[in-house]
């Protein structure tokens, strides 16, 4: 050994301060590590491992790594969650996974495995380490003038040949990023005529959709009006709206019958609140006598 | 305390990662789970450097760092590339190179 640092002494105990962060931060790691393991969605998963990536930062700036500790905050909770991020709300964040298992057995076996592995590295090893001396970096940081100075000066003599080819290894990253992520145009652009046939062929709503927090599908005055509590709100919404290509006739019903709760029978319930005005203590005498204007009716069907 | 018990929780921290790794279908959540796996090693590598009295254990560290941010990048484009062609970011769907 170095015999500076065997006349440093060697540190078996640390101090109150690091023993308080250290019980501190370690659960906070570990249940973030656990949270992003089964948290169901992915964005969450995300979260906690930026929490436990967080928590390593503090564990490397405790033991005199005040540079790996900034750096892994920079680098990896800021860009590279940053990234994955961006990739998952490009995929969908409603892009959940099955939960049927397709290996019978795989969960509890990684369970199991899990847990031998953790006993196999934490036992054995706790044993064997927990009463051997610790030199500490403190002597090795002050004598190279700083943590980061005793580094540059590591990576630009010792290491320079790794780190010329780490850089070539990003620069090479970048570019296979780039080309993996850009997709050629195979045909023609498509004009506006064959977006809008394409449209047509695959049915939906042609109409624009009404704003966030409308209940009605569409803003005609032929629509039933819709409400929280109407009967009809099943998931088309107010009838059918203005609807392209055939309607999807449901299989298993004889060609004569419509389901119940289907939306093309929203022509008949829309008369029905303002024909039922007598009964409907909403709309009032001056809107039994038929004569109520058309925009009246969306605004009396509750 | 001792400085070893950065090396238990490093060790389970790692333990966590590899059952992710074996348990989740996403593949986004799999990479995840590689960071944390990443991550536990290079606490591994400072806490030791620090048993040693040495920096070696930090440079490689960062080196560690840099590796990961390169494969991240070029993971996660492959990821966005095959949900281009298959519509699924499960790893359950990628099965073709079996054959």
């Amino acid at each position: 050994m170095d015999p500076l640092l065997v006349a440093a002494g060697p540190i078996t105990h640390v101090g109150t301060g690091e023993t308080l962060t250290f019980w501190i931060i370690a659960p906070i790691a570990v249940l973030g590590a656990l949270g992003m393991v089964f948290a169901k969605k992915a964005v969450h998963g995300a979260l906690m491992l930026v929490a436990n990536l967080f928590c390593v930062a503090v564990c490397y700036l405790l033991q005199d790594a005040p540079f790996l500790g900034f750096v892994q905050i920079v680098v990896y909770t800021g860009a590279i969650m940053v990234l994955f991020l961006f990739v998952l709300m490009l995929i969908g964040v409603e892009s959940s996974e099955s939960l049927v298992e397709t290996l019978r057995g795989q969960r509890l076996a990684a369970t199991v495995l899990g847990l031998g592995f953790a006993g196999l590295l934490v036992f054995p090893l706790g044993k064997v380490i927990s009463h051997q001396p610790a030199a500490g970096v403190a002597t090795v940081n002050s004598s190279g003038g700083g943590n980061i100075h005793a580094i540059a000066r590591l990576l630009f003599t010792q290491y320079v040949f790794a780190f010329e080819a780490v850089s070539a290894l990003l620069v090479i990253a970048a570019v296979g990023a780039m080309i993996l992520a850009h997709r050629e145009r195979t045909g023609p652009k498509p004009s506006q005529k064959e977006t809008l046939r394409r449209r047509i062929a695959e049915g939906g709503v042609l109409t624009p959709r009404p704003g966030p927090g409308v209940y009605a599908r569409a803003d005609s005055a032929d629509q039933e009006p819709m409400l929280p509590g109407s009967p009809s709100a099943g998931e088309n919404g107010a009838g059918n709206g203005l609807v392209g290509g055939a309607p999807p006739a449901p299989s298993h019903l004889p060609p004569g019958e419509r389901p119940p709760g289907d939306g093309s029978s929203g022509g008949e319930t829309g008369t029905t609140p303002a024909g039922g005005g007598p009964n409907d203590p909403a709309t009032g005498p001056g809107l039994t006598d038929g004569s109520a204007p058309v925009g009246a009716s969306k605004g009396s069907g509750l | 305390m001792n400085p070893a018990n950065y090396l238990i929780l490093a060790a389970l921290l790692f333990a966590i990662g590899a059952v992710g790794v074996l348990v989740r279908r996403n593949a986004i959540v799999v990479f995840m789970c590689i960071e944390l796996m990443l991550n536990a090693v290079n606490l591994t590598l400072v806490t030791f450097s620090r048993i040693n009295g040495n920096l070696e254990g930090q440079v490689i560290a960062f080196f560690v760092m840099v590796v990961a941010a390169a494969e991240v990048v070029i993971g996660l484009a492959i990821i966005l590339t095959i949900f281009r062609t298959r519509k699924s970011a499960s790893v359950d769907d990628v099965n073709l190179l079996k054959y």
